[in-house]
Formats: C-alpha cells, sequence, structure tokens
C-alpha cells in the first residue's frame, strides 16, 4: 500500500486537534478505551466537550497548558493509503518543531479560521512549508459553520490566499477545501450544507493526491553510512557498502566515482538487507553495494555517477532555521552534519534574516536567535558534496551541532 | 518511464534498517533491548538483516524481571543461537538480592518499575552507550513524541520538553561522559505494520501469541495469567478460557485477550477489528494518566 507523509500546523483554536481527532476517529484509529481515557480527562478538568486535543497533546506539560508543544506523530489508514501525520504547533516560539515536521512531509494542511481569514500564521505555515520544499498544500478553511456557510466568505479567503501564495516557489499545487472539523462537514464524507463546493472532502483529497514523493530520481549518490565486512568463512573477501539510496537511480555495471578520492570503477552487485539481489536501486531503498576493484572507502563518502557529480565546496550559502536559546553568533564554529558526513564548520557572514511576521528580509542583523530563519554563509573543513536543497533534500540540507553542549541547534537548507 | 515507488511496509523497512546502521556507526558500544516480545523480535529480525551477511555488530540484552512466561525465556535462547548473537541478560532479582531495589508489597505488586534500575545499572556496567528499542509512537501517547535517537542524561532521564529536533535523514547521536541514548527503530510502525511485517517475511513467534488455553482471572478489566508470582486476591477466580497475548511482558502486567485466532492471518483479521489499544491490557500503563511519560523520565524502555 502506497503511504502518504502529511503535515499539519495550527493550534488548539484553529480547530485543529478537532480535525485530526476526526481523521483519526473517522477511519476508526482511535480505539475505544483511548476514547474512555480522553472523555474521563476532560470531564475532570472541567471542559464542556470531549476535548480531542488530550488524544494528541499526551505530554504532562502539554496536557497542563492546553496546547502543542511538540511534534506528535500519528497514524491511520483507509484501504486506500497509509498516512503519517506529523503534527505540530503553530505558535511563533514554536516555529523549529513546525520547520522539524515539515522535513519530511509530501504534503502540507494549512488551516484557517473562517472567521479570521488569512492571518501572519497562515502566511508563516505557507512560508516554512515551502521553505522545507513541501510541494502539495491543503488550504483547509475550518469552523465554516460559524459563517453560514457561506461560499463568498470561502472564495475571498481562498483570493487572499492565492494572492500571497504567487511569491511561494516550491508549491506545485493548493488544493481549497471549505469544512466544519466540529460537525465533520466535508472532512470524511461531503457535506450537503455547501453544495457550491465542486471538490472533493479532506479525506477523499488525501487518498487519491498524487505526490510522488519528494525523492530525487535524476542525479545518482549514495552516500556510505557503514563498510559490511563479515570475515566469515563463506564471505572471507565480501566488503560491502551500506547505505541509503539518496538520489537516483543505481543498477549494477554502472560506472560510478568515489567523492572525494575521486577513483572509478562499476557496481558489481547491489543487495537488499538480507540480501536479495536487485537489477536497480532508487531512493529511499536501504542497500548494500559491491564494487568490481578494492578502493579505500569509508563512512562519509559518496558514490556518484561519473557523468553526474554533485557540487563539491568548503563553501556553502544557505537558509538556516535557528534552533537554540544560544543565539548563532557570526564567526561562530560548530560540527555540521551531511548526510553520513561530519565536518567542522564556521559561520561566514548572516546574509539577512526573514521577518516570519512580515516575510521581509532584513539586512545587518548580527544574530539569529531562538526560532529565526535567515540565510547564511558557511566554510566547511572538508569539502562537502551536496546539490541544492531544491533539487534533493536528502543532499542538500545539513544540522548543525554545538560542539560544547551536543545540542542540533540548527537546520540548513542549502540554497 | 519506470516508476519509482515503494510500498510502505517496504518503506519503513527502509528507515529502520538505515536507524540500525546509524546506531552501529554513531555509537562505540550498542545494545539491542530484546524482551522476546514481538515488536523486539522484529527489530532483531530487521537489525540480522541490515548486517547481512556479516552477524548484528552487537549484543542482545534481556532485562529479565525473574517472572516471566516460560516459553519468553526458550524463545529467546534459541532466537539468539541462530542469530549468532551474543545475549546479557540483566536480572531485577539480582538487584532486588542486592538491595538495589526493594520489591513491591501487595497482590498488585509487580517488578515492572523495577527493571528501569536493573537496565540503568547494568548499561552502566556493560558500558553501554546506545540500546536500541522496539518502542513505537502509535502505542501510547508520550511514546508519539519519542524521537527516533532520544538522549538520556546521566541519570538515565528522558526530557521530554527538551528532546533534539530530527530533521531529513540526520540523527545527532553525541552524547558527554555517562549519558547514552535510546535509539528506537520501529517509531513508524504501527501494531497492524508490525503483524503484516512478521507475516511477510515469515518471522517466528512465541506461542503466546497465538490462542491457546489458559487459566486466568479477571483484575481491572484485563485478564491476568494464574501464576505464583501474582497472588490472586479472595474475591478473584481462576478460569479456563482460550486466549492470546496481544503484547507480551513481565507475567504480572500482561494481559491476555479472549481469542481463537491461531494463525497470523487471523490474528492480523483480529487486530483488524480491535476496538481496544494493545496496551489496553498493561496493568503498568493504568497507573495514572500519564504513567508512560513518569516512568519514560525515569529512564524505562
Amino acid at each position: 500500500m502506497d503511504l502518504l507523509r502529511f503535515a499539519t500546523a495550527g493550534s488548539v483554536d484553529d480547530g485543529k486537534s478537532t480535525l485530526i481527532g476526526r481523521l483519526l476517529y473517522d477511519s476508526k484509529s482511535i480505539f475505544e478505551d483511548q476514547l474512555i481515557a480522553v472523555e474521563e480527562s476532560s470531564r475532570r478538568r472541567g471542559d464542556a466537550v470531549v476535548n480531542l486535543a488530550l488524544l494528541t497533546d499526551g505530554l504532562r506539560a502539554e496536557r497542563e497548558q492546553g496546547i502543542t508543544i511538540d511534534v506528535a506523530y500519528r497514524y491511520f489508514a483507509t484501504p486506500r493509503r497509509k498516512f503519517i501525520i506529523a503534527d505540530t504547533p503553530g505558535h511563533i516560539q514554536y516555529t523549529r518543531n513546525m520547520v522539524t515536521g515539515a522535513s519530511t512531509a509530501d504534503l502540507a494542511i494549512i488551516l484557517v479560521d473562517a472567521r479570521k481569514g488569512i492571518i501572519e500564521q497562515t502566511k508563516r505555515h505557507a512560508f516554512v512549508s515551502n521553505l522545507l520544499r513541501i510541494r502539495h498544500l491543503v488550504l483547509a478553511v475550518n469552523k465554516m459553520d460559524l459563517v453560514d456557510y457561506s461560499e463568498q466568505v470561502f472564495q475571498d479567503i481562498v483570493g487572499s490566499f492565492y494572492e500571497f501564495a504567487s511569491r511561494l516557489d516550491n508549491v506545485a499545487d493548493i488544493t481549497p477545501i471549505p469544512l466544519s472539523a466540529l460537525n465533520g462537514d466535508n472532512v470524511v464524507e461531503k457535506s450537503d450544507t455547501m453544495p457550491w463546493f465542486k471538490g472533493s472532502s479532506l479525506l477523499y483529497h488525501l487518498e487519491t493526491v498524487y505526490t510522488g514523493g519528494t525523492a530525487n530520481h535524476v542525479d545518482a549518490r549514495f552516500p556510505v553510512q557503514w563498510i559490511i565486512r563479515p570475515l566469515s568463512q563463506e564471505y572471507h573477501d565480501f566488503r560491502g557498502y551500506a547505505g541509503r539510496i539518496a538520489g537516483g537511480v543505481f543498477k549494477p555495471g554502472d560506472a560510478i566515482t568515489v567523492m572525494p578520492s575521486g577513483f572509478s570503477t562499476r557496481i558489481k552487485k547491489i543487495h537488499l538487507p538480507g540480501g536479495k539481489e536487485l537489477d536497480e536501486a532508487f531512493p529511499p531503498q536501504s542497500v548494500v553495494m559491491t564494487l568490481e576493484d578494492e578502493i579505500d572507502i569509508s563512512r562519509g563518502d559518496m558514490l556518484v555517477k561519473a557523468n553526474n557529480p554533485p557540487e563539491a565546496s568548503q563553501d556553502v550559502e544557505a537558509m538556516v532555521c535557528w534552533f537554540s536559546h544560544q543565539p548563532m553568533q557570526s564567526r561562530g564554529k560548530y560540527l555540521l552534519r551531511h548526510s553520513t558526513k561530519e565536518t567542522k564548520a564556521i559561520v561566514q557572514e548572516l546574509r539577512y534574516l526573514v521577518d516570519i511576521e512580515t516575510l521581509h528580509k532584513k539586512e545587518g542583523a548580527s544574530a539569529l536567535g531562538m526560532n529565526d530563519i535567515g540565510r547564511i554563509s558557511l566554510r566547511t573543513a572538508a569539502p562537502l558534496f551536496y546539490d541544492s536543497y531544491r533539487r534533493n533534500r536528502l543532499t542538500g540540507s545539513f544540522i548543525l551541532i554545538d560542539p560544547g553542549t551536543h545540542e542540533t541547534v540548527a537546520a540548513g537548507m542549502i540554497v | 518511464m519506470p516508476t519509482y515507488s515503494l510500498d510502505h511496509l517496504d518503506q519503513i523497512e527502509a528507515e529502520a534498517i538505515y536507524i540500525l546502521r546509524e546506531t552501529a556507526a554513531q555509537f562505540q558500544n550498542p545494545a539491542l533491548l530484546f524482551s522476546g516480545g514481538k515488536d523486539s523480535i522484529v527489530m532483531a529480525h530487521l537489525a540480522a538483516k541490515a548486517f547481512w551477511p556479516a552477524r548484528i555488530p552487537f549484543p542482545l540484552l534481556h532485562v529479565d524481571t525473574g517472572h516471566n512466561f516460560t516459553e519468553t525465556i526458550d524463545y529467546r535462547d534459541s532466537f539468539a543461537e541462530k542469530l549468532g548473537a551474543r545475549l546479557v541478560i540483566g536480572s531485577v532479582q539480582a538487584s532486588i538480592d542486592s538491595g538495589r531495589v526493594r520489591e513491591e508489597k501487595g497482590p498488585f505488586a509487580s517488578r515492572n518499575s523495577l527493571q528501569t534500575v536493573t537496565l540503568l545499572d547494568t548499561i552502566e556496567s556493560q558500558k553501554f552507550d546506545a540500546c536500541l528499542g522496539g518502542g513505537r509512537r502509535d502505542e501510547e501517547k508520550a511514546r508519539a513524541k519519542e524521537r527516533f535517537f532520544s538522549h538520556r542524561d546521566e541519570f538515565g532521564q528522558w526530557d521530554p520538553k527538551n528532546q533534539r529536533p530530527e530533521l531529513w535523514n540526520l540523527f545527532n547521536g553525541r552524547y558527554h561522559p555517562g549519558e547514552h541514548f535510546r535509539v528506537f527503530p520501529l517509531s513508524n510502525f504501527t501494531e497492524m505494520d508490525v503483524w503484516m511485517y512478521i507475516q511477510r517475511e515469515g518471522i517466528e513467534l512465541p506461542a503466546l501469541y497465538f490462542a491457546h488455553e489458559r487459566e486466568v482471572f479477571a483484575r481491572n478489566g484485563a485478564l491476568l495469567a494464574v501464576a505464583d508470582c501474582v497472588p490472586m486476591l479472595e474475591t478473584e477466580k481462576a478460569v479456563k478460557k482460550t486466549v492470546r497475548f496481544r503484547t507480551i511482558g513481565d507475567i504480572t502486567c500482561t494481559g491476555a485477550v479472549e481469542s481463537t485466532a491461531s494463525n497470523l492471518d487471523e490474528v492480523i483479521a483480529e487486530v483488524a477489528a480491535a476496538r481496544q489499544t494493545e496496551r489496553g491490557t498493561r496493568a503498568d500503563d493504568k497507573r495514572s494518566e500519564t504513567a508512560m511519560e513518569d516512568r519514560k523520565r525515569e529512564g524505562y524502555f
């Protein structure tokens, strides 16, 4: 069966939890004992209605404050598809969690309260989705019951979203759907309350939308993760290179080049985990390759097609989202992890900061604080073999780690 | 134009394999937590595939409460032998005997929470810096917030409010001396995925997972197995029923369900129709609303 990973962003007020609760409940992914537990908690807390947010907001601090803080992953399935939801908070102070959830999603649901229309938060969610290169957006206009299911209200919201979205260069399609999560209108079934709406229900759209995934099937990239040397009687001379295909398609017999050494050879065999031989391998498969020649290859090296190499440079330009309480300093030194490689990096310059309320560039800023997004230039101690993030999410992304605290302090997308 | 797409089981398998290899690459001395339950069996099966044709480059670690189903121990020993894996056993009984922990008293006593001390002691004495666990995010609401690479401080504690963000394929396993990681390769598997994967791979399971006749008694809405280490109240009555287990842990807190599902197809049909979570039969989760988060903070699996 097919798998779709999508992200939702929003706060309790937008009806995000109600919407997710309804998708889970109507697809029978919520169990009776979970529902009874939530009903009991709601009663104890004195909530007027059963608070479906308690299904997803599982941490003590979230339940106490009534907000989503961290990314939660939720699972449901219909006969057509399997779904993984990255359920993320909507508030500006948790932008980093939204970025995290968006990094592995193929589709994002942007939630709008029909009474409020497009607000700064809507724009921020759309901006983050676009920055992380989510190609498919659903504009879910919720609480239509509170605006008398008005077509005019819906069309006005859609119109102003399109106006703003013309700047979102990574988005391939936007699907607007009017709904009421509370009443279930247009969530699973098409609703009679909005006969003017000719599109499909949210669930039907999620089940049938073609995303084609986000993987790159053109530029062959294989970051070496682990070397397999059994040293056993049966596999005495076996030397396999294990890893996950990050781009393109590899076949036995292909001429490949090893970065950074530049040596060339051919692929002898490609095995799936457990040994089954493959005719071709593509993302996101985890495989083991053997090569015709014995070459010195270690973790962090990359196998590529000889005629289509990635960029190789110690200087990169990137958009970063800052995660740490400790602001990013110009000339600051960090550990950089890119594919299976780790190297040292120094921040050369903060080019500009994006004001995530207005989406304007602010030049001349001196530091990036927590949840800030900006463009920087970096110099690394060893060359990186990369593609632009726009071309390949896996070879175009990196994280920065504080060498003192070992915390992950930033996520970067190479321009 | 060929379409390069993978079935969902292939996708989550590829992801789990990537995590297992990443664990071997980023840590000095990992171990795979093996309970004999289906999730840890699937994880060990994946580990054997990940490093083929070499052996699994780390040992299996079993935290033994001493309150086991005998089937589990038999299965554990033959499974480890088949994989050619080293087996390390942390004994809760030894922790009790040496005075490291005090046994709970009364009919509701469980060694479940004592396991944490034994686990952390074993991690310290064996100098493990990463423990692979079979936990899944769909199991429980605190686990839904768990990372693939989950940091533990020098006291073995989890701090859910201060977790490292995980993006794309990039995992940060760096730690200071005394700290360690828990790694969860099956994070994105659901209960149904685990069963479908077991079926696809033809993985053999302990007989406990299939319908059999057993003496049980009802407590807190769950059916517990009659055993020496589970004293019954006067009001509780043993009855013979045809049951199976949906999860397998310590005998004192693992509840059975009435079932006639005697093979994988029947179990999968039953799981698909189930209206109760599999942990609904676990007495250890029912101690409070955030029981799992609280135990995990202390260093539980």
